[in-house]
């Protein structure tokens, strides 16, 4: 019989960390936008069915990176949280913080519990009737949560596009603009020229502030392009 | 509201493989569902009773019409009830029966719709729609033989045909596909009446909605369950119509010009009125 070798607790959770760091890092990244009539999400994602960004309820959206299968799942269920809290109470109780909590306690017992941590990371965003009122969460493998101011970048090469986002992003910017904004972030690379993005290679949607009741809207064919900064 | 220990959010909440918000509920928290209820033996007491509603067909489209009184025996309970309600952006679900279970049944046939269709991506169709109201009913039969009725009409834009359709009900969850028109409720036998008179092929939809109306208005003038157009109080039949550009009510504006042009027709036809010509 083999004895198994002693791993000290902070061993343990960092190789977690690490798995579950590498596994978000794989994929493309999200950009999450604040903009002067809503909250604008932009993701390259070639796939026009399989979704990372989705409604959860009237004002608010629900974006991922990482594997499909298991932020599939958690969106699922945010969806279920929603509409069964809208139904027992009203529909002006749910919110974004509520649900980013139960995304927060999931996340963080399947970190310390299960055998592999979720390889995913995901934004929980509220649109308000203000500007000052949008909310945005993000939420990371191990359960912790950061209420963002205006923009978040994940996913991919999340830190050296956050550089770019912090120093071009303001607030009340336009729609075009913060498009244009998140097609340049998206199409960064390393070194070199930003690559362009069409409009057939991106996902983009968004919570629209003067829609009155579900605000979330996809952007997608005609519409999208004429959104596109032209070509250059 | 999560009975898991962790605070994390329960199993059934992460159990794949399901996209109908009633059968999530049925399995999670089966006390939230209106038919699930064990009621004691006997009569259910008295409690309000929505009314009249009326579809028919137009082309292009289905228009639902529904009046606004709920009446609780013989007495009047409510002079503003709202009946006719958008079931999502291409269907619309009017009820008559016991308001209060009829009100529950439409705020979840709503949110399954709605449920359906974040999950999925995608709008179920028509018939779809129609099918999952007939199952919902199924479960208030229970509720329906202690006199807890509700019958709902639903009719909606199929966007597969182009056309409107429009599904009427029964207590055991049959469903019936009608075609040009139908009413349930109370004042149904007269409104039918007028229906039949009034409707014909390829219509048009501002003429649709004005013999919605008047189906409404002949209802109310033999069915005192029924309320015909308030004018003093300034309450209009609650009309609502479904085309390619999805739900839309008929501004109130709009139905008090229909309902004082059908009285001045009215009063030229029996003779009546100050019209001299």
């Amino acid at each position: 019989m083999s004895m198994p070798f002693y791993v000290s607790p902070e061993q343990l959770m960092k190789d977690r960390a690490d798995y579950a760091r590498k596994g978000i890092a794989r994929g493309r990244s999200v950009v999450v936008l604040a903009f002067e009539d809503g909250i604008l999400f932009a993701t390259e994602n070639a796939s026009r069915a399989l979704h990372k960004i989705s409604e959860i309820y009237d004002r608010i959206a629900f974006a991922a990176v990482g594997k499909y299968n298991e932020f599939e799942n958690l969106r699922v269920a945010g969806v279920r949280y929603a509409d069964l809290r809208g139904y027992s109470y009203d529909r002006a109780d749910v919110n974004a913080r509520g649900l980013a909590n139960a995304y927060a306690q999931t996340l963080g017992t399947v970190f310390t519990t299960e055998a592999k941590p979720l390889e995913v990371e995901l934004v929980v965003a509220e649109v308000g009737d203000v500007p000052d009122d949008d909310q945005i969460y993000r939420l990371s493998y191990d359960g912790s949560v950061a209420d963002e101011r205006g923009h978040v970048v994940m996913g991919g090469h999340a830190e050296s596009l956050a550089v770019v986002v912090e120093k071009e992003w303001a607030p009340g910017l336009g729609l075009k603009d913060a498009l244009a904004l998140a097609v340049r972030v998206l199409g960064t690379q390393p070194e070199g020229e930003a690559r362009p993005l069409a409009a057939a290679q991106l996902e983009v949607a968004l919570l629209d502030r003067a829609r009155p009741r579900r605000a979330f809207r996809r952007l997608t064919g005609a519409a999208l392009e004429d959104l596109l900064p032209g070509p250059r | 509201m999560s009975p898991d220990p962790s605070g994390r959010l329960p199993r059934a909440f992460t159990t794949p493989g399901n996209s109908s918000f009633l059968e999530f509920l049925a399995s999670y928290s089966p006390a939230l569902l209106p038919g699930n209820r064990i009621l004691p033996a006997g009569n259910a007491p008295v409690a309000p009773h929505a009314t009249t509603i009326v579809a028919l067909t137009f082309d292009g489209g289905v228009v639902m019409a529904g009046d606004r009184r709920a009446t609780m025996g013989t007495m009047i309970a409510s002079r503003q009830m709202d009946k006719v309600f958008p079931a999502d952006d291409y269907s619309v679900i009017g009820v008559a029966g016991t308001a209060g279970i009829a009100v529950e049944l439409v705020r979840l046939f709503q949110l399954e719709l709605e449920h359906y269709e974040k999950i999925e991506g995608a709008l179920l169709s028509l018939d779809g729609k129609a099918n999952r109201l007939a199952t919902m009913l199924r479960s208030n039969l229970g509720l329906a033989m202690q006199g807890l009725t509700v019958i709902p009409l639903f009719a909606g834009y199929d966007l597969g045909r182009s056309a409107g359709r429009i599904f009427s009900y029964d207590i055991t969850g049959g469903r019936y596909e009608e075609h040009e028109h139908h009413s349930v409720g109370s004042g149904a036998v007269f409104a039918r009446g007028s229906l039949k008179k009034r409707w014909q092929p390829g219509l048009g939809q501002d003429d649709a909605v004005s013999i919605a109306v008047e189906a409404l208005v002949d209802a109310a003038d033999d069915d005192s369950a029924t309320a015909g157009p308030d004018s003093a109080r300034e309450i209009w039949p609650l009309v609502a119509t479904v085309t390619s550009a999805g739900y839309r009510r008929i501004p109130d504006d709009a139905l008090s010009g229909i309902v004082a042009a059908l009285a001045a027709t009215h009063q030229r036809s029996t003779g009546r009125g100050g019209d001299a010509s």
